[in-house]
């Protein structure tokens, strides 16, 4: 049931970044962002399967609540209907293609060549909200507070970025 | 076959691989940036396997961490990007080539 | 597989959805009822069924209810042209109000509606999840996505405004919000929300440890379901209709039930929250018998009720706000008001436990 489940979300996420990336019907920046957000929900699905419950939650909270909402309002600020229009660079994306397909046969004939990590095949951890707060406030309680650090200093930069006259 | 850590694994090896075709094959500055986002994402999945088969919980710290920085990260660009597109009325990478704005 | 497991948690999906379906008829008939005694009218007071109606005492009364008007609204929205402009882009019209509609069903799954029917094993919710109240937030983060696609879709300039205001106005509220539960779960100690509501039957109700959290909270339902007075997506006397103008028949009705079970959801999430959900005083423990569990449904719903009656109140009682009011209040009111509520409570805890 549960490998049925990851198989069904593993496709969805793949054919749902798929269309991100290369979708044959449009190539409205909106389509894709609608496509990525249910990449997201379906790796929350995966997250789900990896007994990671809180991280599927704040998965679909920030990225798909928060993030792609960003996105699409961007796109909507911005014009963009003259770029639907462009030709695509035939050569780049052979080359591209190429490319990364070379790149993703190294990846899965690593994957699989590797030894097996200590835990192969019986997941031992359940995943928990409680001690993953424990540890993020015991044992990396300084990135978490750098981290913190950042999100202002980001925000201190955006709305630098976004004033009308930019120096 | 059951579904072990290699099967998350290549999933999150192929998502990556699709985020990189999207950062090298698309041309609008926006679509560029959700591929880079697939890519954070695989990084996450590939975290979070580890961190469930090896029964640690730090993968899943990190994964929070990329998280977080991801949403800085989309915060800036997405400000850079309408910086750049008030000054030069695009989004398309290949009109960006200037040095100078 | 656990066959039992699987045809109880049928027949609650079922019995909720049915239930919500209910109730988002008559708060509408509930809405223009209070609005036309607020207003000093007489409010719907014709439809009738062509053969109840006619029966004597019973059936006069309920059609002066306007018993009988959620039919009649529901044949209208059915019934009416479906007229798709020419100009939209398909896809995103077609699907944007079904989008809407999706999330306010999906929150539902995680509150507990009761607390059993006599069997332990069996809670009344639909989905006992340890991180309820991070799925439900983030299930209300994704119903931004059927407002903002309406608007993207109509392909026209006020539409297109309301999208842009409601995923702003969305976006800002979420996080005073989503802040302003966090002291209920720093007294709490857990994300459950069965677990929330056994701790507010042993030590009272949350309210009256985080008024300044149920104020935030309240105030940020009201923007995230798009009421009144904070409507700015579809602000009629600058927007004509917002979202929905190119909208009508069917698809305008989704976007209305999208609304009011927005609001059915919100208002369920606050009982559970801050009134303790189930409980009341002297009724603490969880149900032995089928009929204290449906006492326990009985005291929820009547709490909501209650909840709902505010949120239309409210609508008929002030006037909207103009949008950098709006973005003020969210921004620089209550965001800095939130999270001095987190740090006094978190103080406050810290404090005691010593």
């Amino acid at each position: 049931m549960q490998d049925l489940f990851f198989y069904l979300f593993a496709f969805l996420t793949l054919l749902c970044a798929f269309l991100v990336v290369a979708n044959p019907f449009s190539r409205d920046p909106v389509t894709s962002a609608m496509f990525l957000v249910l990449t997201i929900v379906s790796m929350a699905g995966l997250f789900v399967l990896l007994h990671a419950f809180f991280l599927a939650a704040v998965q679909i909270l920030v990225y798909a609540g928060a993030v792609m909402v960003l996105f699409l309002f961007v796109i909507m600020l911005l014009d963009l209907k003259e770029e639907q229009r462009r030709r695509f660079n035939g050569f780049g994306v052979v080359t591209g293609v190429i490319s990364i397909a070379a790149i993703a046969a190294i990846f899965v004939k690593a994957i699989f060549e590797s030894p097996a990590p200590g835990g192969d095949a019986t997941p031992t951890l359940e995943g928990a909200t409680k001690p993953l707060g424990r540890m993020l406030f015991n044992d990396y309680v300084l990135p978490f507070e750098i981290l913190s650090v950042l999100l202002l200093v980001a925000m201190v930069g955006v709305i630098l970025l976004s004033k009308k006259d930019l120096k | 076959m059951t579904v072990g850590l290699e099967h998350y694994l290549v999933v999150s090896a192929l998502l990556f691989c699709l985020g990189l075709l999207g950062v090298i094959a698309r041309r609008n500055l926006l679509v560029i940036y959700m591929s880079l986002e697939l890519m954070l994402n695989a990084a996450n999945l590939a975290l979070a396997a580890f961190s469930r088969f090896n029964g640690h919980l730090d993968g899943q710290v990190m994964v929070f961490f990329i998280t977080t920085v991801a949403a800085a990260e989309v915060a800036v660009g997405l400000a850079l990007i309408v910086a750049l597109y008030r000054k030069r009325q695009t989004a398309h990478v290949e009109d960006l080539t200037t040095m100078k704005l | 597989m656990d066959w039992n497991f699987i045809f109880f948690s049928a027949v609650k999906i079922v019995c909720v959805i049915g239930a919500v379906l209910t109730m988002f008829a008559y708060s509408v008939l509930a809405e223009r009822k209070i609005s036309a005694f607020i207003q000093d009218r007489v409010g719907p007071n014709r439809a009738a069924l062509p053969l109840i109606g006619s029966v004597p005492v019973v059936g006069r009364f309920l059609t002066r209810l306007g018993f009988w008007q959620p039919v009649a609204d529901g044949l209208k929205a059915i019934l009416k042209e479906d007229f798709t402009p020419s100009y939209v882009r398909k896809v995103y019209f077609w699907l944007a109000p079904a989008i809407a509609l999706i999330p306010s069903f999906l929150t539902v799954a995680v509150i507990p509606f009761g607390s059993t029917l006599g069997n332990p094993n069996n809670k009344m919710v639909i989905a006992d999840l340890d991180v309820g109240i991070l799925y439900t937030f983030g299930i209300v983060s994704l119903g931004v996505y059927g407002i903002v696609l309406a608007g993207y879709a109509a392909n026209s300039k006020y539409p297109f405004l309301g999208g842009i205001r409601s995923s702003a106005q969305m976006i800002s509220y979420e996080i005073a919000m989503g802040m302003s539960v966090v002291p209920l779960f720093l007294i709490a100690g857990n994300l459950n929300l069965g677990k929330l509501i056994e701790y507010q039957a042993h030590h009272g109700w949350l309210i009256c440890y985080a008024p300044v959290s149920f104020f935030i909270f309240l105030v940020s339902a009201f923007a995230e379901t798009n009421r009144l007075p904070f409507d700015l997506p579809e602000c009629e006397t600058e927007l004509v209709a917002g979202y929905n103008t190119e909208y009508s028949s069917m698809k305008f009705a989704l976007f209305f039930m999208g609304e009011y079970a927005n609001m059915i959801a919100a208002s369920s999430m606050m009982v559970v929250l801050f009134f303790g959900g189930w409980t009341f005083p002297g009724l603490t423990t969880p149900a032995d018998a089928l009929a204290t569990g449906l006492l326990h449904i009985g005291i929820f719903i009547g709490k909501m009720l209650l909840l709902m009656l505010v949120f239309i109140w409210v609508r008929w009682m002030l006037p909207r706000f103009r949008y950098d009011q709006l973005m003020d209040l969210g921004w620089r009111r209550f965001i800095p008001l939130a999270l001095a509520n987190i740090l006094v409570c978190a103080t406050w805890l810290w404090w005691t436990m010593k």
